[in-house]
């Protein structure tokens, strides 16, 4: 059932959830104890390490109430605006956390593939195993307890042992509406040797504000293979919490990319828990701020076994007087010898009045360790641009040309898919806006 | 129809650099500059394209009769003008191919494109000319680049857009013998009665290869002497110190 409207009440504040009849008893006890939780939490506050250069209040609770039912004709123009893969194993089109369309049947038969209010009555014993087991590491447990007091949307997906799904799943979410707060959640759980890719979009139809504090866990098993992309293209006026965590077992290669495009204030908290031997995680990001849109990023790489590997590289091409926070922490957990973990973070600043903010940070406690951090923040290079342009190319175009040649490296560490064709179109889309 | 360099004054902050330079290209023709190092020839090069580091205090470049000092740097090379870089600058992530293609695409009227098939048939057949690998269509522009890979890709550069008056700037250094030859093979066939070149180079042995009809000597921001080809041959063997200003040639 629909909450109240945020006119007559604080918004997500202080009005209690509504959960369907039909939930089962123990969601409806964790969900009920996660909202206790979140009103007893406090809100993060400017000193909190985890919130630095950044302010929890940007995500503006009080202003937002849980999204409303769409109407007939609100899911009939999401889906008209859902353009999508052609190739692809599965689609799943949610409006205001209301599913309206799923697309499953590319699927192997035994592959799980629903949406998470399909799977709270038919996979449940997954769930228990699975859904929100750890603490958020990175500053946002308030927020995480608000979504699972709310969360109804989103997909699980389970990859039995050794099954491959080609193809991509892919998930929309759309929010709509004045104000509409939506929570969707993922899950990824794959079997030894299971290989697959999700791709979450995020993004607004109409209405002021909108706010999406969503979920997504990903659970490598042993030598499965797992590609996760999440594209945020929320409202200008809009805001989003991205709160993802990698567990990458024995072997397991996860590979992550975090697309902000959208939203006035985006943050992204992805934690990667490297715990089998020779595990690996790529973590990627890309984002192009534009006038006083602020991108907020903390990662974290944990190596807790020998022999894992994680790579970060997240790229941010900054426009007009928007701002950026890269924190990234690396541990390396003692006994986790032979760790190779990566981090870098790379700002290009396009106007003079963009800033940078990167806070890198190690912890090693483990020997025989390669491990680097590094940042850098700086204009286009003079030479580089008047090189393009000594060739004819216009000042737009040159610079354009430059900032795609930036990101380039990202895009092609993510692979070569119909996936990345399709994020790098909404790259580009973007990148003609900035200019 | 000439690339004509008028009484050209330029500076960076605080020192003049070109003091008063004179030069008349015809289309068909090839001159070379010679001179010492530090006597001002890239700067000439890099101020004929537009580069913000010099002020032009006084004097005219005419591309064709249209003075090029008031057009922005992309317009002019659009206009007909192309330098062979010196230090040519590596750009990363762009690869070569599509660093073309909108160099290319400039050139057309707006809202057209360039089309692929040809465009790929005509830069293999100027790489093949350079003998350059196929794989320079995807690497990023002179990233990881030998120097010699750096000069024919410039080369190469010059032969896809097809300028009207094109400035080598110390294209030989950092060549081999033989990339030298296959360079000069390259420039060589662009050669053309409606195209003009400037030559740039501090040493003789790549006027061997690409001959010019008129050498000039510049010294100290100014040219001081202009002769035939053996007039470069005399600079090979007795340096650069004998050479002294001749009004005559200054004036001219
Ligand atoms: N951008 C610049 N900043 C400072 N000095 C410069 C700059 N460009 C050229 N110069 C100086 O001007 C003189 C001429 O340089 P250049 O044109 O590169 O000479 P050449 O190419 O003949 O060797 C040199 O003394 C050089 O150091
Ligand atoms: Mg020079």
């Amino acid at each position: 059932m629909p909450t109240a409207s945020s006119e007559t009440s604080t918004g997500l504040l202080s009005t209690t959830p509504a959960r369907s009849t039909s939930t089962p008893d123990w969601f409806r006890i964790r969900s009920e104890a996660a909202w206790t939780e979140f009103q007893s939490l406090p809100l993060p506050g400017l000193n909190d390490e985890h919130w630095r250069y950044s302010n929890a209040k940007k995500i503006e609770l009080a202003d937002h109430a849980q999204a409303k039912t769409p109407t007939a004709e609100q899911s009939k123009a999401a889906l008209a605006a859902t353009e999508g893969l052609k190739e692809r194993a599965a689609r799943f089109v949610f409006v205001n956390d209301t599913l309206i369309e799923s697309d499953t049947n590319s699927l192997p038969a035994d592959v799980v593939c629903v949406s998470f209010e399909e799977a709270l009555k038919s996979h449940e014993a997954v769930l228990q195993q699975h859904f929100m087991k750890g603490e958020q590491a990175l500053g946002s447990n308030k927020f995480a307890a608000l979504h699972l007091a709310h969360v109804k949307a989103g997909t699980v997906i389970i990859v039995p042992k050794n099954v491959v799904i080609e193809k991509p799943i892919e998930v929309f979410h759309w929010v709509v509406g004045d104000h509409a707060a939506i929570f969707p959640h993922t899950l990824v759980v794959t079997g030894d040797h299971a290989q697959v890719s999700v791709v979450d979009h995020y993004r607004s139809l109409e209405g002021e504000g909108g706010l999406s504090i969503a979920i997504a866990d990903l659970v490598g098993g042993s030598g499965s293979q797992i590609t996760y992309a999440a594209c945020q293209e929320l409202a200008d006026d809009a805001q989003a919490l991205h709160l993802s965590s990698i567990t990458a077992g024995r072997d397991a290669s996860v590979k992550s990319f975090q697309v902000q495009l959208g939203a006035a204030f985006s943050r992204s908290e992805s934690v990667s828990d490297l715990v089998g031997q020779g595990a690996r995680s790529d973590m990627l990001s890309v984002s192009l701020p534009i006038g006083d849109q602020i991108v907020d990023q903390r990662t974290l790489q944990r190596h807790k076994a020998p022999r894992a590997t994680s790579d970060l590289l997240y790229k941010n091409a900054l426009y007009g007087k928007s701002r950026t926070v890269f924190s990234g922490l690396i541990i390396v957990d003692e006994g986790a010898h032979y760790t190779d973990a990566y981090q870098t973070c790379r700002n290009l600043l396009n106007s003079n009045e963009a800033e940078a903010n990167s806070l890198p940070g190690l912890e090693i406690n483990a020997d025989q360790v390669k491990c680097s951090h590094g940042s850098t923040s700086g204009p286009i290079a003079d030479e580089e641009l008047f090189y393009l342009k000594a060739r004819g190319i216009p000042d737009t175009e040159s610079r354009r040309l430059i900032v795609e040649g930036f990101l380039a490296d990202v895009i092609e560490r993510f692979g070569n898919s119909e996936v990345l064709d399709t994020l790098v179109a909404r790259i580009d889309e973007k990148l003609l806006k900035a200019e | 129809m000439s690339l004509e360099i008028k009484d050209l004054h330029a500076q960076i902050p605080g020192r003049e650099i070109l003091k008063g330079l004179n030069l008349i290209i015809k289309p068909g023709e090839v001159h070379a500059i010679m001179g010492p190092n530090g006597s001002g020839k890239s700067t000439l090069s890099k101020v004929l394209c537009g580069h913000e580091d010099y002020e032009v205090t006084s004097g005219e470049v005419l591309l064709d009769g249209e003075n090029i000092l008031d057009m922005a740097v992309d317009a002019r090379s659009r206009a007909g003008l192309f330098l062979a870089f010196q230090y040519p600058h590596e750009i990363p992530g762009v690869s070569n191919a599509n660093f073309l293609r909108a160099a290319l695409k400039a050139r057309l009227p707006k809202g057209e494109d360039i089309d692929a098939v040809k465009f790929y048939k005509q830069l293999y057949a100027r790489m093949d000319q350079l003998e350059m690998d196929r794989s320079f269509t995807s690497r990023s522009v002179n990233e990881g680049f030998s120097g010699g890979e750096k000069k024919r890709n410039e080369i190469l550069q010059l032969m896809m857009l097809e300028p009207k008056y094109a400035i080598l700037d110390e294209t030989d250094s950092g060549l081999d013998i033989d990339a030298l030859k296959i360079v000069s093979r390259g420039v060589n066939a662009m050669r053309s009665e409606n195209r003009g070149f400037l030559v740039i180079t501090h040493y003789q042995r790549l006027l061997n290869y690409i001959q010019p009809d008129i050498v000039h000597v510049l010294k100290d921001g100014r040219i001081v002497k202009t002769g035939g080809k053996e007039l470069s041959l005399e600079l090979e063997e007795r340096g650069y110190d004998w050479v002294t200003e001749e009004p005559l040639a200054a004036a001219a």
